[in-house]
């Protein structure tokens, strides 16, 4: 398997609102929003929440567990800096909290349904928060 | 209540590779006199113009740019930016202005050009943010990651979609201009293609080339004595953009549309002589033949099976080839569907005439799955 930490990849391109997402994946965490007022987590996050369109709302600790909704091997990347690797695997991501998100997969025969857990993974020197089979 | 005017011109530019140093401006300009030609009009008639976003040439002021460019002056203008969903979205928006009596005659043109240059503007929307960076660039992966969803919920088969792409090929065979005229595809052929993003081979996804198309659309008032297509009835829906939003993997905001817009025409589905189906991928095909009700859930592949889908079939769809034939001229592939139905209705498809034409279902679809138009269009009013 590829080292991803040497890809030439695109990173995050993270504003003031989403900075404390990526700090938590650098640290190898996983955190999500969720409305204070609907008390409902949402992915991505947002300035307001899209379900309630309340402005407040916390970042929590998400447990880490997901399972495979769908899954791509990807053998020819959008972005040449992701060749090397290829094929890999993308896939979207059910947490255990309800959001969906997408994210690396580090398998390489994902099977949908498959119950994942989060892997903190070094993509192109950034900690990222990627998922592997649990 | 219900949209009604009348589409009295199309003009469409051949699908090409390259147009080196073309303009996307000349491009509107050469499929806007297409149509107008086609019209019958004078282009004084014309005083309503509707354009898709990403011109090329400017980003901003698009309408005023366009307008001035063909020597307008228009009375409404807009720009409608729905991705391969613009086209069909212009055709209901030209038909609503005309009955609030804002203009009567709107020319909707949308198009690319092909050249090496630049990238478009710099990207920081949350795709770019949170799905990129995992290594999910491009539509190929959403369009794989719905396909996949597919499979594993109904179990349909590679053999199954394989079947879009051929029929797509096959009827490219009687569309001259079609960038794949001359190449028709097998369903071993389509799965022998390479995997781009499993499940999808390269035959099930379109090829990117430039192109323009244009639709007159005038009151029906106007249409007296001239040979149209109408609108009948349309509906629009838009769920999310980034698929890992999208609230349902396996069916899409085009449901709700086309039940919407079979609920204005008063017509079924079953009562369509053509279906213009938006196909970037077998995946969208497979998908909006369920949404329309045509097979049940899950069972596209058995419906692909059981007919015949060319022009002297039961079940025509995409006859010029759809975008997997015909090739996809970025933002106007949409707009295909709607010129290739009129062309049907009017009996003008030279060489694919559907024999007595009566009704057609066009869709448009844009982003991953996220903006839907459906349109019902007939041959009288
Ligand atoms: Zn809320």
């Amino acid at each position: 398997m590829t080292d991803l930490s040497t890809l030439k990849v695109p990173g995050p391109t993270e504003i003031a609102l989403t900075q404390p997402f990526w700090d938590a994946a650098a640290e190898g965490r996983l955190v999500i929003p969720h409305c204070r007022a609907c008390d409902q987590p949402f992915f991505y996050p947002r300035e307001i929440c899209p379900h309630c369109w309340a402005d407040a709302w916390d970042w929590r600790q998400a447990s880490g567990q997901g399972r495979l909704k769908s899954f791509s091997m990807v053998w020819k990347p959008g972005h040449p800096g992701w060749a090397p690797a290829a094929p890999y695997a993308v896939g979207l991501v059910a947490l255990a909290e309800g959001p969906v998100m997408l994210s690396h997969i580090l398998s390489p025969a994902p099977v949908v349904g498959m119950v994942l857990t989060l892997a903190p993974t070094d993509i192109g020197g950034r900690v990222l928060p990627a998922f592997r089979p649990a | 209540m219900r949209p009604q005017a009348a589409l009295i011109g199309v003009g469409s530019l051949a699908p090409q590779r390259r147009t080196e140093g073309a303009s996307t401006l000349g491009m509107l300009a050469r499929a806007a006199k297409a149509a107008l030609d086609d019209s019958g009009l004078e282009k004084s008639a014309i005083d309503g113009l509707l354009v898709g976003p990403q011109v090329g040439e400017t980003p901003q002021h698009v309408p005023a740019t366009v307008a001035e460019y063909l020597g307008l002056q228009p009375v409404m203008g807009n720009v409608v930016d729905l991705g391969g969903a613009s086209g069909p979205g212009m055709i209901w928006r030209a038909a609503a202005a005309i009955q609030a009596g804002m203009c009567e005659t709107v020319l909707c043109v949308i198009g690319n050009h092909r050249n090496p240059e630049a990238p478009r503007s710099p990207n920081r929307n949350p795709i770019r943010e949170f799905d990129v960076p995992f290594g999910a660039s491009g539509a190929n992966i959403s369009y794989a990651l719905l396909k996949q969803a597919h499979m594993a919920r109904y179990g349909s088969t590679d053999e199954d979609f394989a079947l879009i792409a051929h029929w797509a090929r096959a009827n490219a065979q009687r569309m001259p201009e079609a960038i794949f005229h001359g190449q028709p595809a097998s369903v071993d052929e389509v799965l022998a293609s390479p995997l781009v993003a499993s499940p999808l081979h390269l035959f099930e996804i379109v090829m990117p080339v430039a192109g323009a198309e244009a639709v007159i659309v005038t009151s029906a008032a106007r249409a007296k004595g001239r040979r149209a297509a109408y609108l009948l009835g349309a509906g629009e829906k838009i769920t999310h953009r980034a698929v890992s939003q999208a609230p349902d993997l396996t069916s899409g905001p085009l449901k709700p549309s086309m039940t919407r817009a079979f609920a204005q025409s008063g017509l079924g589905v079953e009562r369509m002589s053509l279906l213009s189906l938006y196909d970037c991928y077998t995946i969208m095909v497979a998908t909006t033949l369920e949404d329309s009700g045509l097979c049940p859930p899950g069972q596209f592949g058995a419906f692909m099976r059981a007919h015949d889908f060319g022009p002297e079939g039961d079940w025509p769809l995409n006859t010029h080839g759809g975008q997997l034939g015909y090739g996809q001229p970025d933002l106007a592939g949409g707009m295909t569907h709607v010129t290739e139905a009129v062309r049907q209705l009017r009996g003008s498809a030279e060489g694919r005439q559907i024999k007595d034409a009566e009704f057609a279902l066009v869709t448009g679809n844009g982003a991953t799955m996220s903006e839907a138009v459906a349109l019902v269009l007939g041959a009288e009013p």
